[in-house]
């Protein structure tokens, strides 16, 4: 009971931001406007709520809990502090994907309920995963072969956004950049579809592998003399992880910090078992964006401060105050 | 416990890449004597043949196995329930608790999303007590010294509950009150029913606690048996070079290895 305590005070946060995030915003709601939309009469606030605000806050929810959740897992099977979702090497595709659907408008398909700029940041994402695994099977790699071999995938893709950049118009640019920054402002409840589509089974698989991830903290050869099948655990952990950040990255576009920060947050307050980090980052990381985006939203009503620049700014200092009490 | 089962090594043969020798063992069994020791000069296969046995290493020609299972075929958690494996270092990546550490040995006893059942909870309570860690079970492991640390290690190995044990030098960088005690804690749960085979560099607590030696050179055997017929000089000399020197007292059984100038 005493080890559940964190897990339920993350969980009333959760739930607390997930009630009241809804109702901030540019423009002012009516309580009663809002509850009349529920029993079926038409009203703009209603229409705010329900359709714009409702899903973009679940958005931002699920969009920190997935990242945050796939850092906490990462950082695990990298056996590395610094591991992160976008440490994959899933940004740098997922940016690529998405900066190409842009940027050659030739390019139209759709994916299930993703338009062709997720479907390719998808594509993308997916691609430097497939490719990042590939190499570390390959050359029957180590986890910090991994680690460098998707930061070097990351710095690929990035240069070769900044290739094509030159050929390209600067107001085209100035829209992708939008999505670069790293935002919710186009949540709606397609885009919530989307991402839950691949980030609750990657959020699933993740949670299952929580059990093996302990023994891994003691190192690849003490987990695997207790029984934990390492190759088969870290295939797993990093196909979860992958879905949950490209799920993310094709609809939100790069969110730094959650991914680092949440995790090594959570651990200093649940310690590190994994069976406990991994879902208490999950409601710790949501609850982190979700709030990012609120303030992002309020701040400077009406106009808005992307998310992922929020984070970056405010995460940054955060994490850096967290190092220096680190004993 | 169940009765241990057999681990054999059958026609192995395993080479690394950059060793200028390669690991060939025709035939070695443990499991028939409590407590059997692994001794041999620095990088002559010991750790190597510990890892072969524990299936975390492949053999290019041969194969480990368990009461006539192939090892390498077997499920890790099916394996881990019969042979534990403790490496010579377990860096911690973060900073666990004692007591998290000793129950991570329980790994393969609960299914994905079991929660620790009472005999997962006496097993480790029963290995706590056996290395003496009881009082420091909340401790993280940087609050603990070395020789601590090591124990915590072991006690996860013994909670783990496998008929055979390896561990890969149990005693290392331990003072001899410290490593004695080591010993002391492997030879009661031998005499319970574990079977346990150890790499060791300690020739004089090889030769005290072990009930069989085993002696590598160059990744051959160079001799098996009990202690007094592997602690020879003659023996001794030919694995280790003429550094060493082997005395004989009528009050102890065993020999005692020095070091020569």
């Amino acid at each position: 009971m005493t080890q559940n305590r964190p897990f339920l005070a993350f969980l009333a946060v959760f739930t607390v931001f997930l009630a009241v995030f809804p109702w901030i915003g540019a423009e002012k709601l009516s309580f009663r406007q809002v509850f009349g939309f529920v029993v079926g009469d038409w009203t703009a606030d209603g229409m705010i709520f329900f359709q714009i605000r409702l899903p973009r806050v679940l958005l931002g929810l699920l969009a920190g809990g997935a990242l945050a959740m796939a850092g906490a897992a990462l950082q695990v099977i990298f056996r590395n502090p610094l591991a992160e979702p976008w440490t994959l090497g899933i940004a740098g595709g997922a940016s690529l994907g998405a900066f190409l659907a842009r940027v050659c408008p030739f390019l139209w398909f759709a994916l299930g309920p993703l338009n062709t700029s997720q479907a390719l940041a998808l594509l993308g994402a997916a691609g430097a995963l497939g490719l990042v695994l590939s190499l570390a099977r390959r050359s029957a790699a180590g986890a910090q072969t991994l680690l460098l071999a998707g930061v070097t995938l990351g710095v690929v893709c990035g240069g070769a956004i900044m290739v094509i950049s030159g050929f390209i118009s600067p107001w085209k640019l100035a829209e992708f950049h939008r999505w670069l920054l790293g935002g919710l402002d186009a949540a709606d409840w397609a885009s919530v579809g989307a991402l839950a589509a691949l980030a609750v089974p990657g959020v699933a698989l993740l949670l299952v592998q929580a059990r093996n991830l302990n023994p891994l903290g003691l190192g690849e050869d003490m987990a695997a003399g207790q029984g934990v099948d390492v190759a088969r655990v870290r295939r797993w952990t990093a196909v979860g992880a992958g879905l949950a950040s490209a799920g993310v990255a094709a609809v939100a576009g790069p969110i730094g910090f959650v991914g680092l920060l949440a995790p090594h947050a959570v651990r200093k307050i649940v310690g590190p078992d994994a069976r406990l980090v991994l879902p208490c980052s999950f409601l710790f990381g949501g609850a982190l964006l979700a709030a990012c985006d609120a303030l992002g939203r309020w701040a400077a009503a009406p106009l808005e401060v992307p998310v992922g620049a929020l984070t970056a700014v405010l995460g940054g200092p955060l994490f850096l105050a967290l190092l220096a009490r680190r004993r | 416990m169940n009765s241990p089962g057999q681990l054999a090594l059958r026609n192995i043969r395993f080479s690394y890449e950059s060793a200028a020798w390669s690991l060939e063992i025709p035939a070695l069994a443990f499991g028939a004597e409590p407590l059997c020791g692994i001794v041999g000069p620095n990088g002559s296969g010991k750790s190597t043949l510990l890892k072969l046995a524990a299936g975390l290493l492949a053999p290019g020609e041969g194969a480990a196995e368990l009461a006539g299972r192939s090892v390498a075929r077997m499920r890790r958690a099916d394996l881990a329930r019969r042979l534990g494996y403790l490496p010579q270092e377990c860096p911690a990546l973060f900073d666990y608790a004692v007591e998290q550490v000793v129950a991570m040995g329980r790994h393969a006893h609960g299914g994905t999303l079991d929660l620790p059942d009472a005999a997962d909870r006496d097993a480790v309570a029963r290995a706590l007590a056996d290395v003496g860690l009881e009082a420091l079970r909340q401790r993280p492991l940087s609050h603990l010294s070395g020789g601590e640390r090591r124990r915590a290690w072991l006690a996860s190995a013994l909670a783990q509950e496998p008929e055979i044990l390896l561990l890969d030098e149990p005693t290392q960088a331990l003072d001899l009150h410290q490593a004695a005690a080591v010993m002391e804690i492997l030879a009661r749960r031998a005499a319970n029913g574990l079977r346990v085979v150890a790499v060791m560099h300690d020739l004089n607590l090889a030769g005290l606690f072990c009930d069989r030696l085993v002696l590598i050179q160059s990744g051959k055997i160079a001799a098996d048996g009990p202690p007094a017929e592997i602690l020879t000089e003659n023996r001794l000399l030919a694995a280790y070079g003429d550094k060493i020197e082997v005395l004989r007292r009528p009050e102890t059984p065993n020999p005692i290895v020095l070091a020569r100038k």
